[in-house]
């Protein structure tokens, strides 16, 4: 019978295609926006390296006042970000696999004997391990050695997208270019890649783009570089010149590692409370010990990287679903009243309450499909524009890998949605219909 | 065998109570043609939905075919429909974007037929009212007399043994009429029992019985008198009734 069922949906569909257009396109409307808003709450809560999640550890140590915590509203987590000499100093511990100290500074980019203005573009100032811990895929060439870390050598990592634009995409390893009117030497090209969240650093907006050029870390001493992030501090200090804010009690560095295993876990976390013991015998460190390394899906978490706002527009593209097939109900019965009369004829011939019931079931059942297959193609519509707004690049995003994660819980997300919510808002009128007594159609005739 | 038996049926609204039947009590023999008149409003129409298992009553008894449908839950009542009664009605009723082909097919589908059986059915119903060669018109290319035709049809095809026909031939002219007639009267001679609304004085005539309803109840009452005609093939007879005019 689900062929026959079938057959009467899709000439039902057809005697009214006012009305089925009108019921087609609120279910596809409710989807849509919902479909995006879940897109980018999944984008925004997701976490995009997941397969390392049990290896790779935020870093962070509780320096701040004695006299309250660095979150008011939540007292036990300590700063996000460690004081430059914190950084250097756990940095130099050789129990993690891979380890990074790093910040974003922002530089004006040049090409010597090119037409091409100089630009002013994103940087991350990082040591080398950034690259391998984070899977960041290389288009050209690699990263710098750990010599070029701290000597510095002047040597860079360009994005694809600032490749593209000062090389025309061709392999730039090997030559020159100008940052912050200092030479470099391109040692790779990153590949597409786009993290979502960036929670490699969650204090610089977590839906940005990557940055566009890497350099060692230990150009911040030689160039005297701050972060273009946030830097806090929680006492007034005489900060005179770029040592006195190296030595200062500011916060402006994040840092990861990368532990294998327990044990390595167990003897960092040991190295850097012994780290702040000896610390507190200095006078700094006056807080109850409080040192934490964090994987990263629990560091989303703790930083809010979802905000409150994003659940309760979550709630609201819900509502607005809900409003939608409200509306399909209402449009439904109408149909489906409308229909009464040859309703009732099927009655008089044979067909049960039950059977009316299903015919008009899978009548929904193909509204409800076609419905969720144009929400789909227009929730995609409305998440382009919103990248266009948000300055994602897709060009850029590759993240294929981040992108592919969040399609695919978008696309099941919004099929079970469109199937389930559109097949539960036709579940009133097709029993409705089932239950007017045939003889009432009838007489209508 | 219908039999009814103190049958009552209360239409009820806030404000009033209206008594379409009231004691209704009336048995139809096997292969009967019985005739059902009276004035508007007097429970004609409620007594064939009744009859049809298309409303329920309040009180009394109702055996058909020797079940007792008062107690059938809905699935029992739409299947005894489907099996055992076929409607006929004064608007025809055929579903406008089905051609008499799909229309006929309706209550076969609800009795799971296969597909081969069901085509069989229902081009052996169209050709017992004429209409082969109008199988795939749509309702709409065809005249009173012939949508009534397949309406008829579609009534035959699931070999019912009750016909319940309300006002066949009201919306038909005088000619279509006596051809819708003749044909009726072919298909009680096949052994189908007819039970059929009728404000046609000389239609009701050609019944076997009149019963006469008034303020839902019976006022008169005529035995039934089997009439002396059996055709030696009731299909040939009725395909002559049918031949076009």
């Amino acid at each position: 019978m689900f062929g026959y069922y079938l057959q009467l949906a899709l000439r039902n569909l057809r005697r009214n295609p006012g009305l089925t257009a009108l019921m087609i396109g609120a279910v596809a409307l409710g989807i849509a926006v919902c479909v995006m808003t879940l897109t980018m709450y999944h984008a925004m809560s997701g976490n995009p390296i997941w397969w390392k999640n049990d290896v790779l550890y935020a870093v962070t140590m509780d320096f701040w006042d004695p006299q309250q915590p660095n979150d008011e509203k939540k007292p036990e987590l300590p700063p996000t970000q460690l004081t430059y000499r914190d950084a250097m100093a756990v940095y130099r511990s050789d129990i993690p696999a891979r380890k990074v100290i790093m910040h974003k500074a922002v530089g004006i980019l040049s090409v010597d004997g090119q037409a091409l203005k100089p630009e002013r573009v994103t940087t991350r100032v990082t040591t080398k391990d950034f690259f391998q811990m984070f899977d960041v895929p290389m288009q050209y060439g690699g990263t710098w050695t750990d010599a070029a870390d701290f000597g510095p050598e002047p040597v860079m990592v360009l994005s694809r997208k600032m490749n593209e634009k000062l090389f025309g995409g061709a392999n730039s390893v090997g030559k020159r270019i100008r940052w912050n009117d200092n030479e470099f030497r391109i040692v790779g090209v990153r590949d597409n890649w786009l993290p979502l969240p960036a929670f490699y650093d969650v204090n610089n907006g977590s839906l940005e783009d990557p940055e566009d050029v890497y350099i060692p870390f230990g150009w911040n001493v030689a160039l005297e570089l701050q972060s273009a992030g946030n830097t806090n501090g929680w006492k007034p200090e005489d900060v005179k010149n770029y040592q006195d804010f190296l030595g200062s009690e500011m916060t402006w560095i994040q840092m990861w590692v990368e532990l294998p295993d327990r044990a390595a876990h167990d003897k960092f976390k040991a190295f850097i409370d012994n780290y702040a013991m000896e610390q507190k015998k200095a006078g700094r460190y006056q807080r109850p010990l409080n040192n934490r390394l964090t994987k990263p899906d629990e560091w989303l978490k703790v930083n809010d990287v979802v905000s409150n706002d994003d659940r309760i527009l979550v709630g609201l593209a819900f509502a607005f679903l809900a409003v939608c097939l409200l509306n399909t109900v209402g449009l439904l019965l109408a149909k489906f009243l409308n229909n009464a009369p040859l309703t009732g004829v099927r009655r008089a011939l044979g067909a049960s309450r039950r059977q009316v019931f299903m015919q008009h079931l899978v009548e929904v059942g193909v509204i409800s499909t076609i419905g969720a297959l144009l929400g789909l193609a227009l929730g995609g519509l409305l998440l382009m524009g919103l990248r266009a707004l948000y300055t994602f690049d897709v060009q850029d995003a590759g993240g294929t890998q981040a992108l592919a994660h969040v399609d695919m819980t978008s696309v099941v997300t919004a099929l079970s949605l469109a199937f389930f919510a559109t097949i539960a808002a036709g579940l009133y009128p097709a029993w409705r219909i089932g239950r007017i007594p045939p003889a009432t159609y009838l007489k209508a005739q | 065998m219908l039999e009814m038996h103190g049958i009552s049926k209360i239409y009820r609204t806030d404000l009033i109570e209206t008594h379409a039947l009231r004691n209704f009590s009336l048995k139809v023999g096997d292969g009967e043609f019985v005739a059902v008149t009276g004035p508007s409003g007097s429970g004609k129409t409620t007594f064939m939905n009744v009859a049809g298992l298309l409303e329920s009553f309040d009180t009394g008894t109702y055996n058909l075919d020797g079940q007792d449908v008062s107690r059938l839950s809905d699935e029992q009542r739409s299947r005894l429909r489907n099996e055992k009664i076929g409607f006929i009605f004064q608007s025809f009723n055929l579903i406008p974007d089905l051609d008499i082909f799909d229309n006929v097919d309706v209550p076969l589908r609800y009795r799971g037929l296969t597909s081969k059986d069901r085509e069989q059915r229902i081009k052996s119903a169209l050709e017992v009212v004429g209409l082969s060669a109008r199988m795939h018109h749509m309702p709409s290319q065809l005249s009173g007399g012939q949508q009534q035709r397949a309406a008829i049809a579609r009534a035959l095809a699931g070999d019912p043994r009750f016909l319940l026909a309300d006002e066949p031939t009201g919306n038909v002219d005088s000619l279509m009429a006596r051809q819708v007639m003749d044909l009726l009267e072919q298909i009680n001679e096949m052994g189908t029992t007819i039970i059929m609304v009728t404000h046609d004085p000389e239609l009701a005539r050609r019944a076997h019985r009149n019963v006469h309803i008034v303020d839902g109840q019976i006022s008169d009452f005529k035995p039934f008198e089997p009439r002396d005609e059996s055709p030696a093939h009731p299909a040939a007879g009725v395909a002559m009734a049918m031949a076009p005019a």
